[in-house]
């Protein structure tokens, strides 16, 4: 019997479907509970409880929601474009879970090992903006379609600021593999690309938070003014795919700014001669450091949401063009001096 | 090395068969009761009245051209960053020459007000 079993896992096919579905089933339970925890968070924030009467303390609020939507009605407006309006959501949730594909979670746990990962998940990203636009569009409602603009021009305008951003850590790391960018971030703290690169890595952050159309950027959804943005039309399920798809994002993101900027996997502790710390086992690369990292992330997003008001429209579209833009610019310059001066421990020739 | 590929494609399949599952599950699992009130699309309780593929700002359309040009900057920095230690210093100067170009659009464009949201 295990044999049999062995032997079907060694069919490459089911082999990498069983790798997929070890990453899809817990970031699909990570999300749920995400959702669970922005609300007991900034519940505590506001000084409420939250959510605490499905099942003890509440832990079972996010499958409570996630059946109630199921069996809710799907309503198509009247004047909506059917076929896009069905298919909008599916190209969100696609594209935020395919950008999944390539991410590593060890040096040697990754699905697909790709030179260009990081390419790759920009290409996934940009994609993602075709579901909001679709789904602003084929709804045929005034709201949708206003905050389709809004947000098209606020994610292509991130997009830039982010792409410089990386531009930095390729630099850097002169891969676009991330198991080589984390690889080169190696030796201790004081290696990984967050410290030379710190402008880039705020930028990148608050881009991402920008990109995911979280607070304090979210006048996609912008309840005062457009009610929900361009899903104010979807009910049900179809409205369950699109919040899947933005905390996907958002948890993409945050291991993106762990893997990229904090050093990935490797341990805070290595190399550090302080009551051997650098020899003991906390100094050791493992997923743990990868996941704690990531949970920071999460946390911010969550923590901004609680904390800042939302920007208006011009003083987002400023932040991006004429802050966010210059900087990044003027810090590849910086890098490229850095890179040219063969600044240790992070700029040596290869 | 293409090999490498196929569990992205097949992880892409898997991610669209993900959404198709819940959309279909969601149809079939819900009621479908559709009334004229119902469908209407959402405007504050008026009816809506008239088609709201409105036209808007040209600025939205000005945003779009900039990004192509700064999203193909990047995607030629890309593989310059990747082979930057084979191609050196001359490489170097080359593109801080090119990115000083795009610079001095940039700083065109702001000056004409191209980045200006009222």
């Amino acid at each position: 019997m295990v044999d049999l079993i062995l032997s079907i896992y060694e069919i490459p096919i089911i082999n990498i479907l069983v790798k997929i579905i070890a990453i899809l089933v817990p970031l699909l339970l990570t999300v749920a509970y995400f959702t669970y925890f922005e609300r007991k968070i900034i519940g505590y924030m506001q000084v409420r409880i939250g959510p605490n009467r499905v099942g003890p303390r509440g832990w079972l609020q996010p499958i409570a929601d996630a059946m109630k939507l199921m069996f809710k009605e799907i309503i198509f407006p009247s004047g909506a474009n059917k076929i896009l309006f069905t298919i909008a959501p599916t190209l969100t949730i696609a594209t935020a879970l395919a950008a999944w594909a390539v991410i590593p979670f060890g040096a040697e746990m990754v699905l697909a090992d790709l030179n260009v990962a990081l390419l790759y998940i920009l290409a996934m990203t940009s994609v993602g903006v075709y579901g909001v636009i679709l789904a602003g569009w084929s709804s045929n409602s005034k709201y949708a379609i206003m905050s389709t603009l809004r947000t098209a021009a606020q994610v292509v305008s991130y997009e830039i600021a982010m792409g410089f951003a990386l531009v930095g850590v390729v630099m850097a790391a002169r891969s676009l593999n991330i198991g080589d960018i984390v690889a080169g971030q190696s030796g201790s703290i004081w290696g990984w690309y967050m410290w030379p690169l710190l402008p880039l890595f705020v930028i990148y952050f608050i881009s991402g938070v920008a990109e995911t159309n979280r607070a304090p950027f979210d006048v996609a959804e912008g309840e005062s003014e457009i009610v929900a943005g361009f899903h104010v039309e979807y009910s049900g399920i179809l409205f369950a795919i699109f919040f899947l798809a933005e905390y996907a994002n958002m948890i993409l993101i945050s291991i993106m700014a762990a893997l990229l900027f904090m050093g990935g996997w490797l341990s805070p502790f290595q190399g550090v001669e302080f009551l051997g710390l650098g020899s003991s086992f906390l100094a050791g690369s493992s997923i743990v450091w990868l996941l704690s990292k990531t949970a920071i992330f999460m946390f911010l997003f969550l923590w901004f949401r609680a904390t800042f008001p939302r920007y208006r429209y011009d003083q987002i579209m400023r932040l991006g063009w004429k802050v966010f833009i210059p900087i990044t610019i003027v810090w590849i310059y910086v890098i490229g001096i850095m890179y040219y001066a063969e600044l240790a421990p992070w700029f040596i020739k290869g | 090395m293409l090999e490498n590929y196929l569990p992205v494609l097949i992880f892409m399949g898997v991610g669209l068969l993900v959404g198709i599952g819940m959309t279909v599950m969601g149809l079939i699992l819900s009621p479908h009761r559709p009334d004229r009130e119902k469908n209407s699309p959402y405007e504050c309780g008026f009816e809506a009245f008239e088609d709201s593929r409105l036209k808007f700002d040209v600025r939205y359309y000005l945003v779009a051209i900039l990004f192509i040009i700064f999203d193909l900057e990047i995607a030629f920095l890309f593989p310059w960053a990747v082979v930057l230690d084979t191609i050196g210093t001359f490489g170097l100067i080359a593109m801080a020459i090119f990115l000083g170009l795009l610079v001095v659009g940039f700083i065109y464009e702001w000056k004409k007000g191209a980045l200006e949201w009222e």
